[in-house]
């Protein structure tokens, strides 16, 4: 038995749960960050990018020379410089060993696949001289036709890539009947077209951008015995990694470091060009080298989200019990696989089924290539989409069926005392209870009151209408168990590192090999170690984002830095209380089973005898009198590969104001109650579900990456994007239920993602629930005033026109308007 | 080069700036000033908001050499005396902040909103605040945080 299982299952946890505040804050607040653009190096120079205005071209020819003759310009760099040794970007996720991946040259050579793609690059002594200089190169394109719209993607009929021959990446069957994990979901679908309930319908996920407030920088230090990155990346071990296998340099001459990042949402978790061309940009001149992104630059070229047609075949008995659902998903992965690319939707077809008991299902992906910026993991990245189509269609089916659309969930789903539950579609959920976080939402929504509001506005034809919206959500959490991204052909596992030092003078540093950019984990982290070491929250140190400190990791993203990371993190402080066990038996001479752990303290059983943590961190130090055979030193180290997700679910409710005469839209409220398991830190678990929210909300009512006919991005401005401000949203009311996970000790789920998963759905079900007595069964989202307006009022339709292809009109456009 | 005299954070500054340089590339560049940020180009984001004579401007929409004779203060000269600045902890305490990168503006642009109207409703702390983008939090807990600052200024 080992020591930590002696402590009672109850005993002091005087830090997990507790809402501490956080550590990170000091210097967040104060303005001492280290965001990579703040970082000056001696003799540092600046980079500027020389990007294609055409979204499909081959380039014909490049003048550098008046750019090279420029002020202060010490080179420039073309994709025929470099085409020897810049290798290609690659995708770790070729979703089938067929996949069709066109090279992604981090500068183009003589081909172009979307506007914003990298030609050439300016090495100058300052910032704005290299951005000056840029202008003076003279690149001559020769335009090609253009493929921008998924679906005509499909046809073929242009292709984004020539030499591939065809649009299609790829395409991904999960089949239940095949798995033998349900039933043949054709012949569900045969016989409730015969006797029950089918309904087809198709959502557009619209493309959207992670738009974080950092934008990304790059700082590369050729000087020394191993070159160093600096990077606003969530992802510094595999960007090392990538770096190594894509230039040919040994990996152990690399360092990444990612300081304070600001902001991620799956935006950087991606090798990018801009990292390679800062490491050539670097070698070739000696010199350390700045390349640092304007917002255009990043809202244009940084990866976007989504970006998918859902089809969808639900088959239900007539009384709403739900017999199969059929998925065929189109997805539009832009011009290159990227880091995760094509994975992406694959996320979401173990999702789709959602929380409920599908007897059959069939997932399809196709995955396209077009000439717009790549698309890749998006907070929630393919569990959103899932989540939104499922939940969308449920809300129909008790609408067909004319019952509260709770009940209809209620009748489908996996009740409390069936976990654990394997699903449709082959994975075990561990634990949850969704009647409880249904029936918790309900009482903080007032329900009942709302729905009867609903129908006195209803009885009255009020202009405006209330709308009521359902989202009872599930997602994978805690990617992932590595033996199952081997299995869908992932390129990397999903296990993660962390090593708890006791210095000699008793104060802890955890090192750990997750990269937080925002998450709390300095803070989480600190109180789960001084749970389990038993010593002060404040005596420990979080240590992360840098290579050569965490020497190995797998970063962050997938709502798994604490599931996994922190597991590991338990493991090794469970390492270290193991170790110093055998000094404490040694030096207060008594048998190592004599002994218990708490509080920080090994005491003799029976006796007021013990030694303190910080005692013996001391005597392991010194090393003067420590066991035959036992090494000085309590510093441990664990790897934790997770067998299985974990599922964190909840019940989002919506309530929204519709003026139906000028199609806006009010939120009046939003209560969310998350089961995320085990919470370590209330306070932090509430900040991500606000702003997970917000980012699903956004999706539903807001944001929408729009290229026009030429492939431009309009809305490649904070102008046009419409990233919410404090002014477009509310307060919300959030709960939680808990049940633990049992897939780790601490029992926690994740969260990171829980919030954006769960609310756009309950969003557009609210908008739609608002507008059903004028025979609107649709909106397309964003669900914009005007689309709002438009659904009421050519009764029927889907509010469907695609959103207007233009920019907001320019300040002297305007005012020329005027005179 | 135009020859320009600042005060930030209570330092007296004298440089010789480029006309177009911005005062945000002044602050972060010249000044090591990098507790101001940039976020956008288009003066959405409010990332790089200051205090030019007490009042909130966006740095990135004021010329270095228009602040000549003035005096800015950034998030950096914000705490007295090693004691932070009421709106600083209120934003620690609420959990105001995330990756904090919007963070600095935020701050400076809440103060501001307090100096002008010191008992807001939420609705008009969300209205001032508008200028202001921040993607984690979504605002919850920083309308919290400018409301508890309220209270504690009252």
């Amino acid at each position: 038995m080992t020591v930590t299982e002696e402590r009672p299952a109850d005993g002091p946890s005087k830090q997990i749960g507790a809402a501490r505040h956080r550590k990170e804050d000091q210097r967040l607040i104060t303005g001492r960050t280290k965001w990579t653009d703040n970082i000056q190096l001696t003799g540092m120079l600046h980079l500027a990018m020389v990007r294609s205005p055409f979204a499909h071209a081959t380039i014909t020819s490049i003048d550098t020379s008046e750019a090279k003759a420029a002020p202060n310009v010490i080179t420039v760099i073309t994709g025929a410089d470099v085409a020897e040794e810049q290798g290609g970007l690659p995708t770790a996720w070729a979703i089938t060993p067929d996949q069709k991946s066109p090279v992604h040259p981090s500068i183009a050579v003589d081909h172009v696949a979307f506007a914003g793609e990298i030609v050439a690059v300016v090495v100058a002594r300052t910032a704005a001289e290299a951005r000056d200089a840029a202008e003076l190169v003279d690149v001559d394109y020769e335009e090609l036709p253009a493929v921008l719209d998924l679906k005509k993607a499909a046809t073929d009929e242009a292709l984004a890539h020539p030499d591939l021959g065809t649009n299609k990446s790829a395409f991904w069957q999960l089949d239940s009947a095949d798995a033998g994990t349900g039933g043949n979901v054709d012949d569900a679908i045969s016989e409730a077209r015969a006797n029950g309930i089918v309904l087809e319908r198709e959502y557009r996920q619209q493309r959207l951008i992670p738009a974080f407030m950092e934008p990304r920088s790059f700082v590369c230090d050729p000087t020394g015995e191993q070159l160093t990155l600096w990077s606003s990346t969530q992802i510094p071990h595999i960007t090392r990694f990538f770096l190594a296998v894509v230039l040919g340099i040994p990996e152990s001459k690399i360092r990444v470091i990612a300081p304070d990042v600001g902001g991620g949402f799956g935006g950087k978790l991606q090798f990018v060009p801009e990292e390679v061309i800062a490491v050539l940009a670097a070698r070739r001149t000696g010199k350390p080298c700045k390349y640092t992104e304007t917002r255009s630059e990043s809202l244009m070229t940084g990866h976007h989200g989504r970006d998918q047609w859902q089809k969808l075949t639900l088959a239900a008995t007539k009384d709403g019990t739900v017999t199969g659902l059929k998925v065929d998903l189109m997805a539009d992965l832009g011009a290159y696989a990227g880091t995760v690319g094509g994975g992406v939707p694959i996320l979401g077809a173990f999702m789709y089924n959602a929380i409920y008991k599908f007897p059959a299902y069939q997932f399809n992906c196709t995955n396209y290539y077009t000439n717009k910026v790549l698309t890749d993991a998006y907070r929630g990245a393919g569990r959103p989409e899932a989540t939104f189509a499922i939940e969308r269609v449920m809300t129909d089916l008790a609408a067909e069926l004319d019952v509260d659309p709770l009940e209809i969930r209620e009748r489908n789903w996996i009740r409390h005392e069936e976990f654990p539950f394997t699903t449709v579609a082959g994975l075990e959920y561990d634990s949850g209870n969704y009647e409880a976080a249904t029936a918790k939402a309900k009482e903080m929504f007032g329900y009942d009151e709302l729905r009867a509001e609903q129908q006195r506005r209803r009885d009255a034809q009020d202009p405006v209408q209330l709308g009521i919206g359902v989202s009872t959500f599930t997602e994978m959490c805690g990617l992932a168990p590595s033996r199952v991204l081997g299995q869908l052909n992932y390129g990397a596992g999903g296990w993660e590192h962390a090593a708890v030092r006791m210095l000699a003078t008793g104060k802890v540093e955890v090192v750990t090999g997750v990269s937080p950019h925002g998450q709390g984990h300095e803070t989480s982290w600190s109180q789960i170690v001084a749970d389990r070491l038993g010593v002060a929250f404040e005596d420990v140190e979080v240590l992360h984002g840098d290579t050569q400190i965490s020497h190995k990791g797998l970063d962050t993203y997938g709502s798994r830095s604490l599931v996994v990371g922190g597991e590991a993190v338990v493991r090794a402080a469970d390492k270290v209380i193991e170790k110093a066990k055998v000094v404490a038996a040694h030096l207060l001479e008594a048998a190592a089973d004599d002994l218990e752990f708490s509080d920080g303290r090994f005491g003799v059983r029976g006796t007021d005898k013990g030694l303190g943590m910080g005692e013996i961190a001391m005597a392991s130090f010194a090393a003067h009198n420590l066991p035959d055979g036992v090494e000085p030193g309590l510093d441990s180290d664990a790897t934790y590969d997770p067998v299985n997700f974990s599922y964190p679910h909840g019940t989002h409710l919506c309530a929204l104001e519709v003026d139906t005469e000028t199609g806006g839209i009010q939120m009046r409220k939003y209560v969310a109650v998350d089961d995320v398991g085990t919470i370590v830190n209330p306070t932090i678990v509430e900040g991500q579900v606000h702003g997970g929210l917000v980012q699903g909300i956004a999706q539903a009512l807001f944001e929408e990456a729009v290229y026009d006919d030429a492939g431009t991005l309009v809305s490649g401005s904070f102008v046009d994007y419409l990233v919410p401000t404090a002014a477009d949203t509310i307060s919300f009311d959030v709960d939680h239920t808990t049940t633990p996970s049992t897939t780790n000790t601490l029992g926690t789920k994740g969260v990171g993602e829980a919030g954006t998963i769960a609310s756009t759905p309950a969003v557009v079900n609210a908008v739609v629930d608002a507008l059903r007595s004028f025979g609107v069964n649709d909106v397309q989202m964003p669900c914009t005033p005007e689309r709002v307006w438009k659904a009421i009022h050519s009764s029927g339709t889907k509010g469907d026109d695609p959103t207007e292809e233009a920019a907001m009109p320019h300040f002297d456009e305007a005012e020329g308007g005027v005179k | 080069m135009t020859r320009i005299s600042v005060h930030v954070d209570g330092a007296a500054y004298s440089d010789d700036v480029e006309p177009r340089m911005l005062l945000v590339h002044y602050l972060r560049e010249q000044l090591g000033k990098t507790g101001t940020v940039v976020g956008c180009d288009t003066s959405n984001c409010g990332a790089c908001t200051v205090h030019l004579d007490g009042r909130s401007v966006k740095s990135c929409n004021v010329l270095a050499v228009q602040a000549d004779g003035h005096e800015v203060t950034t998030v950096e000269g914000l705490a007295t005396d090693g004691e932070l600045h009421p709106m600083q902890k209120a934003f620690h305490e609420s959990h105001a902040l995330q990756c904090g990168f919007c963070t600095p503006g935020m701050i400076m642009q809440s103060i501001d909103l307090l100096n002008e109207n010191p008992s807001p409703s939420e609705e008009e702390i969300r209205t001032g605040l508008e200028g202001n983008l921040c993607r984690c939090t979504g605002y919850h807990n920083i309308v919290k945080a400018v409301q508890s600052a309220a209270g504690k200024a009252s």
